[in-house]
């Protein structure tokens, strides 16, 4: 078996087959499965908040801007362990003794990790998505009506699709961030991609192998997604838009 | 479902003291954690930043190399491969706390050395023709010319880097390290508390960040009076 030594120094024999044999190869695929199912759960219920709550915020109405920022600040600001603990372990304890046995027999981990996620990336996303409706010029919604087209024209012809490809750069940064964050549910139990590793490592005690592998694939998702929207992004480009980098 | 408040004033030296401080018998702390590696991270990340815009491909590349890579990495992962790798290399084991400072300094590295480019990328050409005009080496030229407008403008990002770095030290209670979290771990076992324990370190949490949050809001004003309104200003000239 080759050995690591002649580069770190150290005694450490690699047996990468143990990526591939029997259950460990299995369960890989079964984390890789989770995260995804996980993130896309999460992203969908992410995005409706973050454009509900991003709309809110740039209300013209005083009140409904309250409601929007209160629920940004409240959320953003506590580290997203912090929610998953709450919601996992400490949420149930409010409920009554009935209700937390059906909780408890129908997955709370996964539900506690997609409520987290959504919650905590949705205050987020609802900053990224202010940001870019902002970043509108008031004009355009002035020069478009000025030039005979209704309010609904306005939003559906000009004012949706360039808000779309202003914000496709943030919206993906933060879509990832959620992708790696989906990781920390391995805490409170969720059998994801970095649970799995972490398993694999103790039954095998090959840690150096099986964090390859995790990091390898947490690559190649994030930048593989992070590609394929760079080309989207060329593909939709706003002409004469100068601040692209 | 009846709620016991006291849990809260009984364990209180052990959560804020030992877990937000890092003053106690373990070594940790969140703040103990957050504050060097804030520091020590902004540093790295201003090496790896100015690397980025070296036109010399073998410091270049390399740089963009560590960027790219830890930013497609979750933390966690980055966190266990310390966690493994340094007893391996250093042949014995080092506290939690060492494990996670350099975990986090060299993970927000990449992501600080990210926000120092956009900073110095957003300082006018002008600027560096002038210095080299005027006779300045490259270090006095950084240090003197392009650093302090750079730091300057990147001071609304920096900060929030600083917020999430701040809240991502609540990952080192994974590997054990004794913070904030892991004390309310801790103590919400020990007496089964959970809903009270993490609400309250919720709020401990929420303080912090939004405080910090605020005073970043607060210093942008008061550094840079006259560009307040610049931000629809800079899109406008963007779309031509």
């Amino acid at each position: 078996m080759p050995s690591l030594a002649g580069i770190f120094g150290f005694q450490y024999a690699l047996h990468w087959s143990v990526l591939w044999t029997g259950e460990y190869g299995h369960w890989i695929l079964q984390g890789i499965e989770t995260t995804l199912l996980l993130s896309a759960l999460s992203w969908v219920i992410t995005l409706c908040l973050g454009i509900l709550f991003g709309s809110l915020r740039t209300s013209p109405y005083k009140p409904v801007r309250t409601v929007g920022s209160i629920y940004v600040e409240f959320f953003r600001n506590v580290p997203l362990l912090v929610w998953l603990f709450f919601w996992y372990f400490g949420a149930p304890q409010v409920l009554p003794a009935d209700a937390q046995d059906w909780v408890n027999h129908h997955h709370p981990e996964f539900w506690s990790a997609v409520i987290g996620l959504s919650v905590y990336h949705g205050a987020r996303m609802a900053e990224v998505i202010r940001a870019g409706l902002q970043s509108i010029p008031k004009t355009l919604l002035e020069s478009s009506v000025a030039t005979g087209l209704s309010l609904g024209q306005t939003y559906r012809l000009i004012l949706i699709p360039i808000a779309l490809r202003l914000i496709i750069p943030p919206v993906t940064n933060e879509s990832l961030n959620l992708l790696k964050n989906s990781s920390l549910a391995m805490t409170i139990g969720v059998a994801e991609l970095t649970f799995m590793t972490r398993q694999i490592e103790t039954y095998t005690a090959k840690a150096f192998e099986a964090l390859t592998a995790g990091t390898l694939i947490y690559l190649v998702l994030c930048l593989g997604i992070a590609a394929l929207m760079a080309q989207v992004e060329r593909r939709y480009r706003i002409p004469g838009l100068i601040a692209r980098g | 479902m009846s709620f016991d408040w006291s849990v809260i004033a009984a364990n209180w030296k052990f959560l804020i003291l030992q877990g937000l401080l890092g003053f106690g018998q373990f070594s940790g702390g969140t703040l103990r954690l957050a504050i060097p590696a804030m520091i020590f991270g902004f540093c790295l990340g201003t090496l790896v930043g100015l690397c980025r815009l070296s036109r010399r491909a073998w410091i270049h590349y390399p740089a963009v190399l560590y960027v790219e890579f830890f930013r497609g990495v979750p933390l966690i992962m980055v966190i266990f491969w310390f966690y493994f790798l340094i007893p391996q290399v250093t042949g014995e084991h080092l506290p939690e706390y060492t494990v996670a400072l350099v975990a986090f300094v060299i993970f927000e590295a990449a992501y600080f050395g990210e926000i120092v480019r956009a900073g110095i990328q957003s300082v006018p050409r002008g600027q560096i023709e002038a210095a080299t005009a005027g006779g300045l080496s490259y270090p006095q030229m950084m240090t003197h010319v392009i650093l302090p407008q750079a730091i300057r403008n990147m001071i609304p990002s920096l900060v929030t880097q600083l917020i999430v770095l701040f809240m991502d030290t609540s990952l080192a209670s994974i590997i054990g390290m004794v913070d904030l979290t892991k004390a309310a771990q801790i103590i919400s076992e020990r007496e089964i508390r959970p809903f009270e324990m993490y609400l309250f370190i919720a709020v401990v949490y929420w303080i912090c960040a939004y405080s910090m949050s605020r005073f970043s809001r607060w210093l942008e004003v008061k550094m840079s009076p006259d560009r307040a309104p610049s931000k629809r200003l800079a899109l406008k000239k963007a779309i031509v």
